[in-house]
């Protein structure tokens, strides 16, 4: 057992990395959640804008152009869970379920002809000095463009949902649809643009692992990690920053866990490999302990005439 | 009246028909652990299943399931497949082993072959490549090339199969080079990109410069040409595109003649159960080329290495050996017997670590 191997400055800034792709599909499932609307089909537009990102980057030559194409990809897959939940008012769960299954297939045949190759790099940014520093350098300025774009979106979706108009009228629509509606709020409308969000953030994430993580395409994956962001947002109780806050622990345990059984501590493996789990749960239900409940009409269909 | 029993006999007719096309074709069922795309062990398995399409034409019609989980799942895919006629069922990992011979009981009359097992019946076969002869060779290539002396190794699961491979490289790696070190991370699953490069990032962070794995996908070689001065070997496949660096040499697993064989055995009726075990002599163990990175006398050493375990003249566990423990193993010239190897649960001497129970 030598602890010395493991680098702290190293570790941290992997686990950034590793937390990234967690944290933008919980942040995009939290505002559609807000909104009232339980999509779990998380997965399923991961793994498409996973594909969509890395074809459009391989074709293009340029990764920002693939995340933009995955945002619009995840984006394009939570309509068809907007039409069928919103217009035909099909059960969310059955449908978001769907959703992740289809989007898996899609994938996989999206992705025949990509298997194997090597996708253009995405560097990291280096600002002169800053960069360089000792400790910091490393770990708040190191890093890819979109990782630090999830740190911006966290906060705005923060501002967003807590100081603006805007905020306030999706977690009306998302508490109460009926009075929403008497009011004059388009509830249909506000829900869809929410769940277009979350799928362009789903698809986001997906590309960060296709591309930045990983980087390259194999089918299935993001490996579930749709489904922990899933759990994310109701263990964060609806609350950014303590999705961000799961996000980085789940991220860390998991670089943590791999450090430990590389640098030989005498754990059992198996404890180290559910730690992850474990861990994160046990944080985020100690923090929600202040009862902040789910949005009231979460997971409940609107209809105008009813 | 005249409709229906025009109908009824047409259904017969029919049915006849199919049964009778059913005969001339020999149904042959592949149940895989990742996707076909996978770039490694699937892909392989696969590349034998379209060589055995390309052999019988039309004689043999195979079917495959992909992304089979271990355990209950796979018991339905294949009973799945025997049910709907299949004469020959090949089971393409380890943990399908218990459910290959729960199925297996249930069609007596339909052949299964399993990959890696230990466990066979009256119509289960199985079989596996001697990957611990292929491991010898990177060994011998990452003993040579470490410059931190720090080599890493991403396991998959702690079975036979995958203690064999670390020993292996291990033993050959510290021929050549005393100070070697290994550094083993067991991911617990056989696919899994994201956790598979978040591994490798892992090791190298803690100073490896030559990543072995025993999972099936590129991820750790896409970690380690990211991480730069590192180096690392195919899986399964050959993984080319990653040569000349980091991938400098690779495993291939050579599934198609045996498939051919064993379908062609269908065929002739000829087929009966057993045990094949099969190494780079054979040709089931490819050793993928090494690459221009690889300095020429380090090449020369692996290619003899190679050589020797082709001809039988150099077994890879030969003695004197010791287990982790301290206890004796194989004595000086002593070679390791087939029971001990398919059952390996012991490191050799100077690997660090427990293997998870």
């Amino acid at each position: 057992m030598d602890l010395s191997a493991i680098n702290p400055v190293l570790l941290i800034a992997s686990l950034m990395v590793a937390a990234t792709p967690l944290l933008l599909a919980a942040i995009g499932e939290l505002v559609v959640e807000k909104s009232g609307v339980l999509n779990l089909g998380v997965e399923g537009m991961m793994i498409t804008g996973a594909i969509a990102g890395f074809a459009t980057a391989v074709e293009s030559g340029s990764p920002l152009l693939g995340f933009i194409a995955a945002a619009f990809a995840g984006a394009a897959l939570s309509i068809l869970f907007a039409i069928l939940t919103q217009f035909a008012q099909a059960n969310q769960v059955a449908s978001g379920l769907s959703l992740t299954l289809f989007g898996l297939g899609l994938s996989a045949l999206m992705g025949q002809s990509y298997v194997g190759i090597k996708p253009p790099q995405m560097g990291d940014i280096h600002i002169p000095v800053l960069s360089d520093l000792p400790v910091v350098g490393p770990i708040i300025f190191g890093h890819d463009i979109i990782l630090y774009f999830g740190i911006a979106l966290t906060a705005a979706v923060w501002w967003v949902l807590k100081y603006s108009r805007i905020g306030l009228v999706l977690r009306a629509v998302g508490e109460n649809h009926d009075a929403a509606h008497a009011l004059g709020y388009k509830v249909i409308r506000i829900r869809i643009a929410a769940i277009m969000f979350g799928g362009a953030c789903a698809g986001l994430g997906g590309a960060y692992i296709s591309l930045i993580r990983v980087p390259q395409w194999t089918e299935g994956m993001t490996a579930g990690i749709g489904w922990i962001a899933l759990a994310l947002v109701v263990f964060a109780s609806w609350k950014p920053w303590r999705a961000l806050l799961g996000a980085y622990l789940f991220g860390g345990v998991t670089v943590v866990q791999l450090n430990l059984q590389a640098a030989g501590v005498a754990i059992p493996v198996e404890y180290l490999a559910m730690s992850p789990y474990l861990i994160t749960i046990i944080v985020l239900v100690i923090l929600s302990a202040d009862k902040s409940s789910a949005p009231a009409s979460l997971g409940r269909n609107f209809h105008a005439s009813r | 009246m005249k409709l229906t029993n025009l109908l009824t006999s047409a259904a017969v007719a029919l049915g006849l028909a199919a049964s009778a096309a059913m005969a001339d074709t020999t149904k042959v069922g592949f149940v895989y652990v990742g996707p076909v795309g996978d770039g490694g062990w699937t892909y392989e398995h696969d590349q034998g299943r379209k060589a055995v399409e390309a052999e019988f034409g039309d004689k043999v019609e195979t079917v495959y399931v992909e992304n089979v989980a271990e355990g209950p799942d796979a018991e339905r895919v294949m009973t799945q497949m025997a049910l709907e006629g299949a004469d020959l069922i090949f089971t393409t990992s380890f943990g399908y082993m218990d459910p290959t011979i729960n199925v297996a009981k249930k069609f007596p009359n339909v052949k299964f072959e399993h990959a890696t097992g230990y466990k066979r019946a009256d119509n289960v076969s199985t079989y596996s490549a001697r990957f611990y002869e292929g491991r010898a060779v990177q060994g011998t290539i990452a003993g040579h090339m470490t410059e931190s002396n720090i080599v890493g190794y991403i396991g998959s699961y702690p079975i036979p199969e995958v203690v064999r491979g670390i020993n292996s490289a291990y033993i050959h790696a510290k021929k050549v080079n005393p100070d070697v070190q290994f550094k083993i991370v067991w991911a617990f699953t056989w696919f899994d990109p994201a956790k598979e490069a978040d591994a490798a990032k892992v090791l190298i962070e803690q100073g490896a410069d030559v990543i072995l794995q025993h999972t099936d996908s590129t991820a750790p070689q896409a970690a380690a040409q990211a991480a730069g001065n590192v180096i690392t070997f195919g899986q399964a496949s050959d993984m080319a595109e990653y040569g000349p660096k980091p991938r400098v040499s690779s495993i291939i697993d050579d599934w198609a003649p045996y498939y051919i064989a064993r379908t062609r055995a269908v065929m002739d009726g000829t087929w009966e159960s057993k045990d094949t075990w099969d190494g780079i002599g054979a040709g089931m163990v490819g050793i993928g080329e090494i690459s221009d990175a690889v300095p020429a006398d380090v090449k020369e050493a692996a290619l003899a290495i190679k050589a020797s375990l082709a001809d039988g003249s150099y077994h890879a566990f030969t003695g004197p050996l010791k287990k982790q423990d301290g206890s004796d193993w194989l004595a000086d010239g002593e070679t390791a017997d087939d029971g001990t190897l398919a059952g390996m649960n012991f490191y050799v001497e100077g690997l660090e670590g427990d293997i998870p129970q």
